[in-house]
């Protein structure tokens, strides 16, 4: 089996220290970058896919548009087992806008033989959860989205597709794109085994050129959308601290509620 | 203005019309005001009439469109190259969805096929140098931005509860079309359904959620924040911990890989408040958190902090509100 795992390096949510430039782009020297969390549960889903069945041949290739800065998140997951990784970096692509990654990821996954696209639901960074989609859209492959479960066979996929109010089972022909959730598992550690292992694997970087791409169609000159304002949140006023007993501190919630016409 | 502004009619589990599709609508309606231009629904299903009847309500034109693909719910590709065929028919300045699951997907593929820039997940919509202005939060509603499109035409996607829907004084109008053409997008079927009871209501349209923490201490203890919810008018939510530990569906874990949500009231017990989850609910209208820690990191940002155990306070709280509504 051969799965593509659309793996987007991001800003470390867990750095606390994510945040836009002022003129509103992620700041990648904010925090060092790691592949996005729900693109770590696709990349879980993938090597446990493949190690359900140890008799096929498999490859799994990261790909990801990302300037330099996100090589070594893309080793990280080399390290999980990835076998390879497909890097676009090139500098027209800074200010793309989602088109333009939607364009370079279907550029790549032309060029690419798979059974399986698995792309996160969402990004930390960005949190649109509409590449996905976009590329499934542009190939096209049938699009199953917000997987808990995802079992290939004979030709075709079922995904246990979850809702706001339960879940529904989806069923395509493969090759199929698939967006993946929490819900599919914890992702691995990389093992020292990995982690050694992952340094001999390759890591290959194309160019807008290599992808036939132009780029005087990509980056801030096509992006369609502009950002006009970055701005801090409003303070929330101090935290009102009740230790109480109890009864006594359930009767202030309440007027507290009550003031603020909650209940 | 060429074309028109249009509104995703999406649909919830049952098959009728979803609380979201009439935010977006009223908010397509105010575009299409200042725009100039005609707000115009679509509601793709086998029996797409009294979704888009209810649509109507809140747009003056809406299309019912009969489709055999769509079994008895379209998947979102049906859907979307539906909306994409009728916007390309008869032009699209903007088009506009929900930007819980159902609309991304619709969102995703849509704007693909018409090749609409994206402002997505927006808090606010306005107007401003001749297009809409679109508020957005990062990272969680660490910054915020104003943001608007170069040209004049896109895609917005919108958060449930930011826009008040408000009916039209009279309805509009509801074509019923039949789509039969065939798709590009190869099929989907969707062989199954299960809604299950611990989500009755979607979480990220919830005015109240009562959320659960390791501190819930387990599966019985989420049955007092289910009082709680339904005393409050509200539903139950909780965080990754008593998600992991098997004690509530994933559906309703709320953070950075779970639920953005953004309540009027976030009742947030026994939860120490991880960036991850602060990240889903710091924009909640009022957060009151229930913790017998007093440095748990949600004392920095909730409204009140009361020190306590949950349970206890949590079983005050119910009797509390039982009282006041008696
Ligand atoms: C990639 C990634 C993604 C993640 N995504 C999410 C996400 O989407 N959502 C999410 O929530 N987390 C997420 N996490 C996990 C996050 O880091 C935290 O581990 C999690 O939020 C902690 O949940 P908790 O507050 O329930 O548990 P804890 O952090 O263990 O806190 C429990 C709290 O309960 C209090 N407590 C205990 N007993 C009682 C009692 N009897 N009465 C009152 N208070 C009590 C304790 O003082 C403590 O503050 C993610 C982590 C990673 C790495
Ligand atoms: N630059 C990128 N490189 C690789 N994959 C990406 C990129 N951007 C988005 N994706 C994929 O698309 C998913 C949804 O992204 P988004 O729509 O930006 O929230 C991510 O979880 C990734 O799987």
């Amino acid at each position: 089996m051969r799965i593509v795992v659309l793996s987007k390096p991001v800003p470390d949510p867990a750095s606390g220290q994510e945040r836009l430039t002022a003129d509103g782009r992620v700041d990648r020297a904010a925090a060092p970058a790691v592949i996005n969390g729900n693109d770590e549960y696709a990349l879980e889903a993938a090597l446990k896919l493949i190690e359900a069945r140890p008799d096929e041949e498999h490859e799994i290739t990261l790909v990801a548009m990302t300037p330099e800065s996100g090589r070594d998140a893309l080793r990280k997951g080399l390290a999980m087992g990835a076998h390879r990784a497909v890097m676009v970096t090139d500098p027209a692509l800074e200010r793309s806008d989602w088109l333009t990654t939607v364009r370079v990821l279907e550029a790549v996954l032309r060029t690419l033989e798979f059974d399986l696209v698995l792309a996160g639901a969402d990004t930390s960074d960005g949190v649109a959860g509409v590449v996905g989609a976009g590329v499934a859209a542009r190939m096209p492959l049938p699009y199953l989205s917000f997987a808990a479960t995802i079992e290939p066979s004979d030709g075709r996929v079922r995904v246990n597709r979850l809702t706001a109010t339960g879940h529904e089972v989806l069923e395509a022909a493969i090759p199929a794109l698939i967006t993946c959730t929490q819900a599919l598992g914890a992702p691995r550690y990389p093992s020292l085994k990995g982690i050694m292992a992952a340094r001999s694997k390759e890591i290959e970087v194309r160019s807008l050129t290599d992808l036939g791409v132009d780029p005087a169609t990509v980056g801030a000159a096509a992006a369609g959308t502009k950002v006009g304002e970055v701005r801090p949140p409003t303070e929330r006023g101090a935290t009102r601290v009740i230790r109480d007993e109890p009864e006594e501190a359930a009767r202030q919630v309440v007027a507290f509620l009550a003031e603020r016409r909650l209940v | 203005m060429a074309g028109s502004v249009w509104v995703h009619g999406e649909l919830a589990a049952d098959g009728s019309l979803a609380r979201i599709a009439t935010e977006t609508a009223t908010a397509a309606r105010e575009i299409a005001a200042q725009a100039g231009a005609e707000a115009v629904g679509v509601v793709v299903a086998a029996d797409p009439v009294g979704a888009a009847q209810e649509l109507a309500r809140f747009l003056p034109r809406v299309f019912a469109v009969t489709d055999s693909a769509a079994g008895e719910r379209a998947s979102a590709a049906v859907t979307a190259e539906r909306i994409a065929a009728l916007g390309r028919r008869d032009g699209v300045a903007y088009l506009v969805t929900g930007a819980g699951p159902e609309g991304r997907d619709v969102a995703g593929i849509a704007g693909a096929l018409l090749e609409l820039p994206l402002l997505a997940n927006a808090t606010a919509v306005g107007w401003g140098d001749g297009g809409p202005t679109v508020d957005e939060s990062a990272f969680g509603g660490k910054q915020l931005t104003t943001s608007s499109f170069t040209g004049s035409g896109g895609l917005i996607t919108i958060r449930p509860n930011v826009v008040d829907a408000a009916p039209l004084d009279a309805p509009g109008s509801v074509e019923s079309l039949n789509m039969e053409m065939p798709l590009e997008l190869p099929a989907v079927t969707i062989t199954g359904r299960l809604t299950s009871e611990a989500a009755a209501q979607s979480i990220e349209e919830a005015r109240v959620i009562v959320a659960g923490g390791r501190g819930v201490g387990g599966p019985e203890g989420f049955e007092l924040l289910r009082e709680l919810a339904d005393a409050l008018g509200g539903v139950v939510g909780a965080t990754r911990a008593a998600v992991d530990a098997g004690w509530i569906p994933y559906a309703v874990q709320i953070g950075q890989t779970g639920k953005i949500v953004k309540p009027q009231l976030y009742l947030a017990m026994g939860i120490s408040g991880a960036i991850q989850h602060k990240v889903g609910m710091q924009t909640a209208g009022t957060i009151v958190a229930v913790n017998r820690d007093p440095d748990a990191p949600i004392a920095e940002f909730a409204d009140v902090l009361v020190v306590g155990d949950q349970a206890a306070v949590g079983r005050a709280l119910l009797a509390a509100l039982r009282d006041r509504s008696a």
